[in-house]
């Protein structure tokens, strides 16, 4: 079977990628699940694993190479298969050899091969690089609340050819006030299916108008939460650096070009402050028994060492399972509770901070989690994700505590509902049984999308993370 | 040599790329010379486009009076005369062309014939009958030599037994016997003229469909209705060698492993075209290549500041209305304005055989491979009733769209005017309306554009008329 590997679109806003390096080569034998390339975006740089078994055949985009999304790079295919017509078709194919291939004629009135992935007759990706599929209800919105129904029993199409027909000129997504976005049918339709404002939005077309890229833009992969951290809050703080100031410079300001990923956070972030109206609870942990819990998980010969974060990355995953409407997100007319706890982990990167993606929270053992994140951390810092752990969280943890932050926080990273920003634990003087103690605390604090939840729902949430985390066996079974 | 001459822009080449970006430059205030060694117009309107649609038109006209008697007409007597079709064909590029030369004059446009290449970043010299004359841009070049047929290696085009468009476009007599090369739009229409006129056509493709850009849908139907007039299909097929002899050609092609020789009276070699980009003047001024295409940047800059490069030596789809496209883009970023980049997703692509095909966006099997839900709307001319009070039902239009958003994907049509009918879809495609949009659009009845709204119904799950 011939499998062509083509760029893959990381991001709705993705255009082109880069080739930055092949892991396999012309020749070497690909078996399904093998990582054969990474790729830079304008954010990351992802590993793209192989969908088909085979030999990689052809090598199409060299190392360095920059093509637009769903053009060919590689051609994997049995040894002895003829992957000939495969190249032919290919966008930018090199020249077929031989007169083996006799037609496919860019002639005048007809391109043989159109280098767009968006043209007629442009290879079509057979692999696909989305992100997990979300299946789940949806849970419609009551018109007169805006919240959604308790029961999510019945599942209603968001749009299914055969039912009602929407009525376009709907102003989805446009502001509250009423006022006219001039925004194409299809950005429309886009905005109020994922949840985007338009009334937040600049719009690119012909005066003004908002059109779907501009909308895309919004969605774009990647970070949203203000507050960057590593997921593991490691150990002790390290012996402190010196402290130096820097020297004077003659020039009185520097002006830094964005980096793209400065550039699209900067894009991002009013996107989400902007038109989701956010509240904020915060509480404060007692970390005592946790603390032990961890001395002593992390003790043990073997196992992975588990980090502050790591607990909370648990006890928010099960207290998710117990408040679905805290782990939702707002989708145009329904709030979207997800079943499974895919949690975000923003990592500080030098550049920016990258999220990527836990999945499946709920189900995995602590040291599951505790391998998983700092796998996840160590890659992000690396450039090495890849494309699937980039997108699809429910929910995200934002973690500055290793650089002494006692509270702060976060910016909801859309379409979820809900971001946890976690501060230092700290050693203080605390009242146990009416005596003074000195106790370790953490602080907390839930940033919610008051379009999805209101403040009980979020204070219940964080009530049950602070309980699982003061009872810490519960996040061992 | 004279003293340069200077204008604010130097057009090389008058290709519907060229004249465009030279008229276009014109209005917005520029002085611009052009040159041309052919006449204006270039392979579009003297050797490609216009031409092939006046021998289309004829090969029509042929059809419709052999099937007269289903009008109940009865044609006693009556003769085609092919060389007369070709003469026809002249007249009309004749005076298309002489339409541009009117449009230079009224747009003031200075002509330069002769052959221009780059001799430095600004200066273009024009190799003419009356000797050599240098033309001095101060602001751009604007490079649209086009591009010309290719064959295959080891294959010599002579114009008399092996010939390309450029060949069949002027012979005015045609061979009884003629196998077509590539299964493209040139090779199609070709084929279904000659066919019209009484050859026995047999057209060739390596790829395993005619029409390999088209969806897969079109490329069969037209492959059947090709069939029934009597027109050899065959495609998945190599050709190994094309030998010139006494009393014609011998072409050895592989099909299925099994090797055979095919003889016929000409060749007609339809395997793409190529970008002319010899003897322009690139490589001295280190103008970047891809592929044997001009690299360019979204305005049509090259890698060089100052020069442009549009239509077919810019690479993407070689059609003469993505090459205007990119002439307007590029005169008005020369004249300082930022033109909106020309959308290379939502060219149509049209083939006019009969019935026509035509086309805007993914394929079927595009649109699906992203793993995007998409659904489908059919519907056949055949439960059109203009299609069937003209007597024209062969063909389908067929709308492809995104499930979740309504997104116009792709449309495909085959059928009477088809490649008239796609731009409903192509205006939608831009104003970026979904198939709620289409379908709240009132259709005047009967037309051939109802297939449009009932195709885009089909797709809702809401079609009225099948």
């Amino acid at each position: 079977m011939i499998t062509k590997v083509v760029m893959p679109k990381l991001s709705d806003a993705m255009e082109t990628g880069k080739v930055i390096k092949w892991i396999k080569h012309e020749g070497d034998s690909i078996k399904g699940g093998d990582i054969i390339a990474e790729i830079e975006t304008d954010k990351a740089n992802v590993e793209i694993e192989a969908f088909g078994a085979g030999v990689l055949r052809k090598v199409v985009v060299d190392e360095g190479g920059e093509v637009p999304v769903g053009d060919l790079i590689a051609v994997i295919a049995e040894p002895a298969e003829n992957i000939d017509p495969v190249l032919a078709a290919a966008p930018k194919a090199p020249a077929a050899p031989a007169p083996a291939v006799t037609a496919a004629p860019p002639d005048p009135a007809k391109p043989a091969a159109v280098p767009s992935a968006s043209a007629p007759g442009a290879v079509p990706s057979t692999e696909t690089y989305k992100s997990a599929p979300e299946t789940g209800k949806v849970v419609p919105m009551t018109p007169e609340s805006g919240r959604p129904q308790p029961a999510p029993a019945a599942a209603a199409p968001a749009a299914a050819p055969t039912g009602p027909r929407l009525v376009a000129s709907a102003p989805a997504g446009a502001p509250a006030a009423g006022a006219r976005v001039k925004a194409s049918p299809l950005a429309k339709k886009i905005a109020a299916q994922s949840g985007v404002d338009l009334a937040g939005l600049h719009g690119s077309g012909p005066g003004g108008r908002i059109v779907r890229r501009d909308v895309e833009d919004a969605l774009a992969a990647g970070p949203a939460p203000a507050g960057a951290a590593a997921p593991a809050a490691r150990a002790a703080a390290p012996a402190r650096a010196p402290f130096v100031v820097p020297a004077r410079t003659d020039a009185e300001y520097e002006d830094v070009p964005l980096t793209a990923m400065r550039a699209t956070i900067a894009k991002r972030m009013p996107l989400s402050k902007g038109p989701v109206p956010h509240f904020y609870v915060t509480s404060e942990v007692a970390m005592d028994r946790a603390g032990e819990l961890r001395a002593e998980l992390n003790a043990l010969d073997g196992s992975p060492k588990v980090s502050v974060n790591d607990l909370v990355i648990r006890a928010c995953a099960l207290a998710l399972m117990r408040h679905p409407g805290v782990n939702a997100s707002l989708q145009g007319q329904a709030v979207r509770m997800h079943h499974r706890a895919h949690i975000g982990l923003a990592v500080a990167l030098d550049a920016g901070l990258i999220t990527p993606v836990l999945r499946d929270c709920d189900v995995k053992p602590l040291v599951q989690i505790a391998a998983e994140a700092r796998d996840l951390a160590d890659r992000a810092r690396a450039g090495k994700l890849r494309a699937s752990e980039l997108s699809g969280a429910t929910f995200t943890i934002s973690n500055l505590g290793m650089l002494d932050v006692e509270e702060f926080s976060a910016i909801i990273n859309p379409p979820e509902g809900a971001i946890l920003a976690v501060g230092s634990m700290l050693e203080k003087a605390v009242v146990v049984d009416g005596a003074l103690a000195v106790g370790r605390r953490m602080k907390m604090t839930i940033s919610c999308d008051h379009r999805v939840m209101d403040g009980a729902m979020g204070a219940r949430f964080l009530q049950d993370v602070k309980r699982l985390l003061e009872e810490p066996l519960r996040l061992l079974v | 040599m004279a003293a340069a001459q200077k204008f604010d822009v130097v057009v090389v080449g008058t290709g519907p790329g060229g004249y465009v970006a030279a008229i276009r430059a014109a209005q917005l205030g520029l002085s611009v010379a052009t040159v041309e060694d052919d006449r204006p117009g270039g392979v579009c309107l003297n050797w490609g486009c216009i031409p092939t649609k006046a021998l289309l038109r004829n090969a029509e006209v042929v059809g419709l009076v052999s099937r007269a008697e289903e009008y109940g007409i009865t044609v006693k007597e009556w003769k085609a005369d092919y060389a007369h079709a070709v003469q026809r064909s002249r007249k009309v590029a004749d005076r298309m062309a002489k339409g541009v030369e009117f449009l230079f004059r009224k747009n003031k446009i200075a002509l330069f014939p002769g052959r221009g290449a780059l001799k430095a970043k600004h200066v273009v010299e024009v190799a003419g009958k009356d000797g050599v004359q240098a033309l001095e841009a101060a602001r751009a070049v604007i490079l649209a030599t086009g591009s010309e047929p290719k064959s295959l290696p080891g294959v010599a085009i002579d114009e008399k037994t092996v010939i390309s468009s450029n060949g069949a476009v002027r012979n005015e007599s045609r061979p009884a016997t003629l196998i077509v090369i590539g299964a493209g739009a040139v090779g199609m229409e070709f084929a279904d003229v000659y066919a019209a006129y009484g050859t026995q056509v047999t057209v060739l493709e390596a790829l395993p469909r005619v029409l390999p850009v088209e969806d897969e849908e079109s490329s069969a139907l037209i492959a059947r209705l090709f069939g029934r007039r009597g027109i050899t299909i065959r495609t998945a097929v190599r050709v190994k060698s094309v030998t010139s002899g006494a009393g014609g050609v011998t072409v050895d092609v592989e099909a299925e492993g099994k090797t055979e020789t095919l003889r016929a009276e000409q060749v007609l070699m339809a395997v793409g075209r190529a970008a002319r980009v010899k003897d322009v003047g690139l490589e001295a001024l280190g103008v970047a290549m891809e592929r044997g295409f001009v690299t360019v940047g979204p305005t049509g800059e090259t890698s060089v500041k100052g020069i442009y490069a549009i239509g077919d030596m810019a690479g993407r789809q070689l059609l003469a209305h993505k090459a205007m496209a990119e002439g307007v883009v590029a005169a008005e970023a020369i004249a300082g304005h930022t033109p909106r980049p020309v959308d290379y997703g939502n060219v149509p692509s049209c083939t006019y055989c009969r019935p026509q095909v035509a086309s805007v966006g993914l394929s079927e099997s595009a649109a699906k491979g992203n793993g995007r839900e998409i659904s489908v709307g059919k519907f056949p001319f055949t439960a059109n009733g203009k299609a069937v009070a003209l007597g024209e039902t062969d063909g389908f239009l067929k709308v492809i769209a995104d499930k979740r958003t309504g997104e116009i994907l792709g449309v495909h049509i085959v059928g009477p005017e088809a490649t008239e009918l796609i731009h409903e879809f192509a205006v939608g495609r831009t104003l970026e309306a979904t198939l709620e949009e289409l379908i709240h659009t009132i259709h005047a009845h009967p037309t051939l554009s109802e297939a449009a709204l009932e195709a885009t119904l089909a797709a809702l799950g809401q079609a009225i008329h099948i």
